[in-house]
């Protein structure tokens, strides 16, 4: 399997404290990577180096390498293509108050026209992608506040999934969830790994071993280990790996 | 001991309405008194006659002119001008001393009274850069007198807007610039335009910056170099120096009158603009 993602010694401190310590691993094509690990140990500090959206946090020191197919991201000039290629979607859902169909073409717009028939192939073919389609399929053109919180975390991926990136990120999608809407995002799930290479940061154990091709356990800003989802649930080789998932602290 | 919160709740409400009443009586007194003194003695002539006699006879139609060019500079130079430092301060630079130094600048800067403006532009435009009494010189005055209103009000407004709209946009690949038309601007356009409405109603008003920079001429201005009277002043000579209080009336009317179709008509622009983006 080819490397889509890896990390080298990285290390992440806002202002003087580290929030990640020499985190290495790679993230392969078309796998779905869970990383577990309890509140406050670096998981969404992690997925914000993958898109360089911890540029956005002035208070942030990064070092160590972060590459993508290869090429450091870091030094790429372009963070919107990187932003495009490398997306993520948020642990609450975060529509823009704008329609339904205006949601999910505000990143595609950014860099084109698009022509009607496009428009409108792709507002369905994410929906779709998302299992939202035909839930409002009809209504395209109200505003998106008036989805449910279910609802508007699938309009999310769809947005996401607008700008057709390679990679997507989740940062928790289904915390504020119901089990319905939790089962129908993991559908989603596992229909996009087809085409994308996915990495979920979960607080929900159960929800890594369901969908997770691989697991990462990352503790207090360490990676404690990375491997086949069924072996970090079963016969871990860290007692702390062992000790989280069978639910001893955390 | 202590009321019970039933009673509390009660004296609370009472205090609270009868603070509103209070207040919003104050301001009907005004408004109605000027009106019912004013549109004795409103007519037709009186919108568009020439200024006759320094206001004894006549119409101000040459005031209402001068009022609406003044204020077309004023607005037109302050409220691009404010807005745009206003989306850098609060999109663009990080908080820190400078920034802050900057905002507390500004906020001493709208406490200044309006007199020290009309100083500045009487300096500034009027002698040094030598545009003399003129509806420019008033104009540009006006302008730096609602820049510090304008920046703060829109200031305010875009840091109202939730920061995950942004993360959210920056995450889709929009530039700080497309994050700020896209994601930002079309969320705080009701506070920035209050403050615009705000710099509108200061400029319709002032009185001692239009004396000192734009001079108090009764002839129709021809254009913006020419020294004009607005509707204040004119309001102002007329009361003050008692050429007819008749006159003084009406004239304030049709101020009060020229302000509120202002803000009526600037609020429903924005609910057009505004269509569609709420729940």
């Amino acid at each position: 399997m080819n490397v889509k993602l890896s990390t080298k010694d990285l290390h992440v401190s806002f202002s003087s404290h580290r929030v990640l310590r020499g985190v290495s691993f790679d993230i392969f094509e078309h796998e779905i990577l869970s990383i577990i690990g309890p509140a406050n140990s670096g998981k969404s500090t992690l997925l914000s180096t993958f898109n360089r959206m911890i540029d956005r946090y002035h208070d942030a020191k990064m070092t160590g390498t972060v590459l993508l197919d290869g090429m450091n991201v870091a030094t790429m000039e372009d963070v919107a293509s990187l932003r495009c290629r490398v997306g993520i979607v948020y642990a609450t859902p975060i529509p823009l108050p704008m329609t339904i169909r205006e949601n999910i073409l505000f990143g595609p717009s950014l860099t084109k026209r698009l022509s009607r028939v496009e428009a409108s192939d792709l507002v369905e073919k994410t929906l779709k992608a998302s299992v939202l389609w035909d839930e409002v399929k009809d209504r395209l053109d109200s505003s998106a506040l008036a989805l449910s919180g279910g609802q508007q975390q699938r309009l999310c991926m769809a947005r996401t999934l607008a700008v057709n990136p390679e990679v997507i990120l989740f940062d928790e999608p289904c915390s504020g969830l119901d089990p319905i809407s939790t089962a129908q995002v993991e559908e989603a799930m596992k229909e996009l790994k087809k085409d994308h290479t996915l990495v979920l940061v979960t607080n929900n154990t159960k929800q890594a071993a369901r969908v997770g091709d691989r697991t990462a356990f990352l503790l207090m800003g360490e990676l404690v280990e990375v491997d086949q989802t069924n072996i970090i649930f079963t016969k871990p080789t860290d007692k702390r790996t062992e000790d989280y998932v069978t639910g001893k602290f955390g | 001991m202590r009321l019970p919160p039933t009673i509390t709740e009660r004296i609370a409400k009472t205090i609270l309405m009868l603070a509103t009443v209070a207040a919003v009586s104050a301001l009907l007194f005004v408004i109605i008194f000027i009106m019912v003194g004013g549109f004795r003695h409103l007519s037709w002539d009186f919108l568009t006659q020439p200024i006759l006699d320094m206001g004894r006879e006549g119409g101000i139609l040459p005031a209402i002119v001068g009022t609406l060019m003044i204020v077309f500079v004023s607005v037109g130079i302050g409220a691009p001008l404010g807005i745009a430092s206003a989306i850098y301060l609060a999109e663009y630079t990080r908080e820190g001393k400078v920034a802050q130094s900057i905002r507390f600048g500004i906020n001493c800067l709208a406490g200044v009274p309006s007199i020290i403006f009309g100083l500045f532009g009487y300096i500034l435009f009027v002698v040094l850069l030598g545009f003399g009494w003129s509806i420019v010189s008033g104009g540009l005055s006006l302008a730096a007198m609602i820049l510090p209103t304008i920046i703060r009000t829109t200031e305010e407004a875009l840091r109202s807007v939730p920061r995950e709209y942004r993360d959210v946009a920056a995450s889709l690949g929009a530039s700080s610039w497309q994050v700020v038309v896209r994601a930002v601007l079309p969320y705080a356009l009701p506070g920035i335009l209050t403050g615009v409405i705000l710099g509108i109603g200061r400029s319709i008003e002032e009185t001692a910056v239009v004396i000192f920079t734009a001079g108090s001429a009764i002839q129709m201005p021809q254009s913006i170099f020419d020294s004009a009277r607005t509707m204040a002043v004119h309001f102002y000579i007329l009361a003050r120096e008692g050429v007819s209080n008749e006159n003084a009336y009406a004239t304030a009317a049709v101020l009060i009158c020229t302000i509120l179709i202002i803000n009526i008509s600037a609020y429903t622009l924005m609910h057009r603009l505004m269509k569609g983006r709420r729940a």
